[in-house]
């Protein structure tokens, strides 16, 4: 049977049905997991250090648990084992054991009778500090070894250096005709997902434990609670409720987790504990904050010799995903435009502040954005059109990159010629004549590109095991029921589960029931994180609706005397394409195949194809697809306040195939706004002292957009089909968000004739440019340089174009 | 267990339609209220400091945080909340078209939405997209940049009014 189902002739894919939940999310009904209460539940608070990086010398809690009410108090004595995402960042403990690392660190948790008592028995407990000296920066970071935050790492406080060479970098730089150096600054920036974090946990009487929470990934929450509770996984449950927006921001394990599961276990009662939004913001795992220097050689053309990236992350508290994140901020500059010769250095700092993570786009946004505002500034050094200078450099679709990522299906040619065209690019964009500008004074008008994975070719912890599960139950009834451990968070991955089945077994989407994100009940998704959902749940779905459909057919052939190719599946029916009227219902065909061979139940599992790169860090960056976005950002900037306005945002994202476009439609709407707020509002920022405390931890002060502040957005859906797809189906939940912040960086330059090398692009930086640029200095606001580090010796791989064959080459000389 | 916890406050209101009455401590906002006490959960949080909208429910017909409202300050009103606006006809207008338009996403924030755009329509069927936005300033959601809720309130708005109007292609598929 073909990959595209019905030949080509697709019922429910490719059409904008409602999603399998909406109803109940247009009611109130969905249950989110602060919306669950049990019997005898008791309520969880948690206390959290005031100090940024602090010795614990000692933890009182008599008081609290005099107080009436409190049933039980923990602390770090009572949860000793590590846990962490990633396999070499064990790092965390739920409540902190001998020292605090950053101001909302957890130090001691309560379960009481109600969220009162919880609350004020946590007041109670008196910590007893020694403050250490605080860690504020990476410029910092990499001068001071002592005290270290982390007694494991690269070295002092710096947690991991990479690099990377691909190619001869020399020769490419020689072979320039130009070549530039630019620093650029991504500020930091959180999820703010509208659900604050929530979880209960249940320890039974058959001493099982239960754990409804919002997160993104269960199956990885499962592995630490068995790590740190001691239990075995086979005792414990974890299912993911439905998530009030994730964004990344619910991917790791975390703390609260633990800790409820913990007391529950200790009290034997249901345990619940709902987030502050000031806890949010502890929590974070957003957007690293990020200090770029960008080298590039370009010939007179525009096409690029050679590539030179540095990035240094600001990793805060704890390791989270920091090492994927540091390889990410040098993974994927190769993917849009041919880069021959690349070198990477990354490097990755601890910081008494809040752990940053993976966030929507996780470790690319930021090397993104510095990548396509260098190449406008390429562009006005060599008079070239932006559009242009893009459009004749394209990566080439099936090919291998120089750091050995393998393309698939590649868009973006015609994603930009869309936006072009349809912002009138040609009539607005003034070739760099300042002299006669097309647009009015104060207009401006940028375009960036981008590329984002479907799915990280990897999974997190090293198994040979399918990253994606389905199991299908057909009923004698002619109801279908999809088990799957992935998790919607709003994405519609439940629905894009029921709409392949569907499609395969030629019923309606709404006949099937979905159940997701319950380690007890669903093979293992390994969760809703690097866009990797539709494609590898899609390929794994496909493939057990596909089985299912072959016992189907090989019944009802049987039964009809038809010849089993002759049969199709569609309106709940199942008959021959020849004589339609000769066929039997879906519910009849599932009785049908139910006497021949027992009860029906299909599987499907996906694993990514094998990646070409050997090398050590080839993990990160290889992926089935790649989605490609362009954007045209229109701008209004008041020169007098230094206010930006985005006027209108044309994109175009090349989905490969829409399952449903309606919803693609929403996710690229939702990407392009989570953009504009990092590139004009969003930062997680800190008081400039040693206490490092957060700015503004609330939902006022934290800038996002409003209504007010959305644009126009004016989509173009591209469907580039990929052959690794379900029916050629790419990522649309991260890409489009990418593009966002350069166009409107180089719309702004367009405009007032400045560069703000950094984002957010707020009026004081614009204003501040614009006062350099009346002073004669370079009109440009932004950092300076990067901090003097010793890099590791490269690990080098001779790119494919130089017959390498992906494996790095012999080191000569080996140094720490 | 503390002090304040001890005298609960005894309030009688109509609720959805129906008159309720429910004891409850003093300190208690009408959220807390409204979740806990009455266990309607399709009323949400997202700050607890009147600062995100997702709380949003209407008493006497104007939609107020009810995360800033004290529950004893209900007494004697009518409050609607998301679990009143479907009745055995079905589902409102609004609910109909934010299904439709995938104007819910992690469905969250939806609730409070759906009470601002039906105040908003019940003073004005016919609001531009600026009074839309205007309307909907007070709330936040962090998926669909708005423009599907939009969409699905100018479609309901004109279902109410009578008129025949799908989404344009262009919303649901993109430009060509």
């Amino acid at each position: 049977m073909s990959k595209n189902g019905n030949n080509g002739n697709l019922r429910v894919v490719g059409k904008p049905f409602r999603k399998v939940d909406a109803r109940s999310k247009c009611t109130g009904q969905t249950k989110f997991a602060d919306d669950i209460t049990l019997p005898r539940m008791l309520h969880c608070k948690i206390l959290r250090s005031d100090e940024p990086h602090a010795l614990i010398k000692k933890i009182d809690a008599t008081k609290a648990l005099r107080l009436p009410g409190v049933h039980a108090v923990i602390t770090g004595d009572d949860l000793p084992v590590p846990y962490g995402i990633l396999p070499v960042s064990q790092d965390e403990h739920a409540l902190c054991v001998g020292k605090v690392r950053m101001v909302g660190d957890p130090v001691a948790a309560v379960a009481a009778v109600d969220e009162d008592t919880a609350f004020e028995a946590m007041n109670l407990i008196e910590v007893e500090y020694e403050p250490l000296q605080s860690i504020t920066s990476v410029e910092e970071a990499v001068l001071i070894d002592e005290p270290r935050i982390h007694d494991y790492g690269d070295h002092g406080n710096i947690h991991k250096q990479v690099h990377l060479e691909f190619g001869d970098l020399e020769a490419g730089f020689r072979e320039a005709d130009h070549v530039r150096e630019d620093v650029l600054f991504f500020e930091g920036n959180t999820h703010l997902p509208m659900e604050q974090h929530a979880s209960v946990a249940h320890f039974d009487p058959d001493d099982k434990l239960t754990l409804w929470s919002s997160t993104q990934t269960p199956h990885y929450v499962h592995r630490a609670l068995a790590k740190t509770l001691g239990l075995p996984a086979a005792h414990i449950r974890v299912i993911a409720t439905p998530n009030g927006g994730g964004f990344g921001g619910k991917s790791d394990p975390f703390n609260h987790e633990v800790v409820v599961s913990k007391l529950s276990m200790i009290t034997r009662r249901p345990v619940k504990v709902v987030l502050t939004r000031e806890e949010v913001f502890y929590c974070h795992r957003g957007r690293h904050p990020v200090l770029m220097k960008i080298k590039t050689g370009v010939k007179r053309d525009g096409s690029i010799t050679a590539m030179d990236f540095e990035s240094y992350l600001d990793g805060g508290s704890y390791g989270s995903y920091g090492v994927a994140s540091t390889f990410y901020t040098g993974a994927l500059q190769t993917v849009t435009y041919e880069v021959p010769r690349y070198r990477f250095r990354g490097l990755r700092a601890f910081t008494n502040k809040p752990p940053c993570g993976p966030k929507r786009g996780h470790g690319t946004p930021q090397p993104r954005f510095a990548v396509e505002v260098q190449l406008d500034k390429i562009a006005e050094d060599l008079k070239l059109d932006p559009a242009e200078i893009r459009l004749r450099h394209l990566a080439k679709p099936y090919s291998v990159t120089a750091n050995y990522l393998r393309l698939g299906s590649m868009g973006l040619g015609k994603c930009i010629e869309k936006v072009v065209e349809g912002s009138d690019w040609k009539n607005k964009f003034s070739n760099w004549d300042r002299e006669n500008r097309k647009l009015p004074a104060g207009k401006g008008i940028g375009l960036a590109c981008s590329s984002y994975i479907c799915g990280a070719g990897l999974p997190i912890y090293w198994n040979s095991m399918p990253h994606s599960g389905v199991q299908l139950g057909l009923d004698r009834q002619g109801g279908v029921r999809v088990q799957c451990g992935s998790t919607d968070i709003g994405q519609g991955s439940d629905s894009v589960l029921a709409y392949i089945v569907a499609e395969v077994l030629g019923i309606d989407p709404f006949d099937i029931r979905v159940v997701t994100a319950d380690t007890d009940l669903t093979p293992v998704d390994l969760g809703s994180y690097s866009s990797r959902v539709t494609l590898m749940t899609g390929n794994a779905a496909l493939q057990a609706a596909e089985r299912a459909r072959e016992l189907l057919t090989l019944a009802v052939a049987e039964k009809l005397n038809v010849p089993g190719d002759n049969l199709s599946f569609a309106d709940r029916r199942v008959f021959d394409v020849e004589n339609p009227e000769v066929g039997v219902t879906f519910a009849e065909a599932v009785v049908l195949a139910e006497s021949k061979f027992g009860t029906i139940g299909t599987v499907g599992s996906y694993t990514p194809p094998r990646s070409p790169g050997k090398f050590k860090g080839a993990g990160v960056g290889p992926s089935p697809a790649y989605s490609y976005s362009a954007c045209v950002a229109e701008v209004d900037v008041d020169a007098e306040t230094g206010m930006v306005v985005v006027e209108r945002v044309w994109i175009g994202h090349d989905v490969g195939q829409s399952i449903n476009p309606m919803l693609v439609m929403g996710q690229v709407e939702g990407g392009v706004y989570m953009g504009l707020g990092e590139a004009l509002m969003e930062e997680m920022t800190y008081r400039a002292n040693r206490n490092v405390v957060h700015k503004f931890p609330s939902m006022l002060e934290y800038k996002s957009p409003t209504t007010l502040e959305m644009c126009d957005v004016k989509t173009y859906l591209i469907e580039d089909a990929d052959p690794n797809g379900p029916y050629g189906a790419k990522e649309v939940g991260q890409g489009p968000l990418l593009p966002v912040m350069p166009a409107v960086a180089n719309a702004v330059y367009d405009a007032v004739g400045v560069r703000v090398d950094e984002v957010p692009v707020t009026p004081e930086k614009v204003l501040k440019a614009l006062q350099a640029k009346r002073q004669g200095k370079p009109a440009r606001y932004g950092p300076k340089g990067v901090p003097q580090v010793t890099w590791p010796e490269p690990l080098k791989v001779l790119t494919p174009a130089e017959g390498g064959d992906g494996k790095e080459m012999p080191r000569v000389a080996v140094h720490s | 267990m503390s002090e304040t916890k001890k005298q609960k406050a005894h309030v009688e209101f109509v609720l959805n339609g129906e008159a309720v009455e429910v004891a409850f401590a003093p300190h208690k906002t009408l959220l807390e209220v409204l979740r806990e006490d009455l266990s309607l959960t399709g009323t949400k949080h997202g700050c607890e400091l009147g600062e995100c909208g997702t709380c949003a429910v209407l008493v006497d017909g104007r939609s107020i945080l009810s995360c800033l409202m004290l529950g004893l300050d209900a007494e004697g009103r009518r409050v609607e909340t998301v679990e009143g606006m479907a009745t055995t006809d079905g589902l409102h207008p609004l609910q109909e078209t934010f299904a439709d338009t995938g104007a819910a996403q992690c469905g969250y924030c939806t609730p409070g939405f759906l009470l601002v755009a039906k105040e908003l329509l019940a003073h004005n069927p016919r609001p531009s997209r600026d009074e839309i936005k205007d309307a909907l300033a007070g709330n936040l959601c962090r998926c669909t940049g708005y423009i599907k809720i939009y969409e699905a309130v100018e479609l309901a708005a004109a279902r109410m009014r009578g008129e025949e109007m799908e989404l344009p292609r262009e919303s649901v598929y993109g430009l060509e």
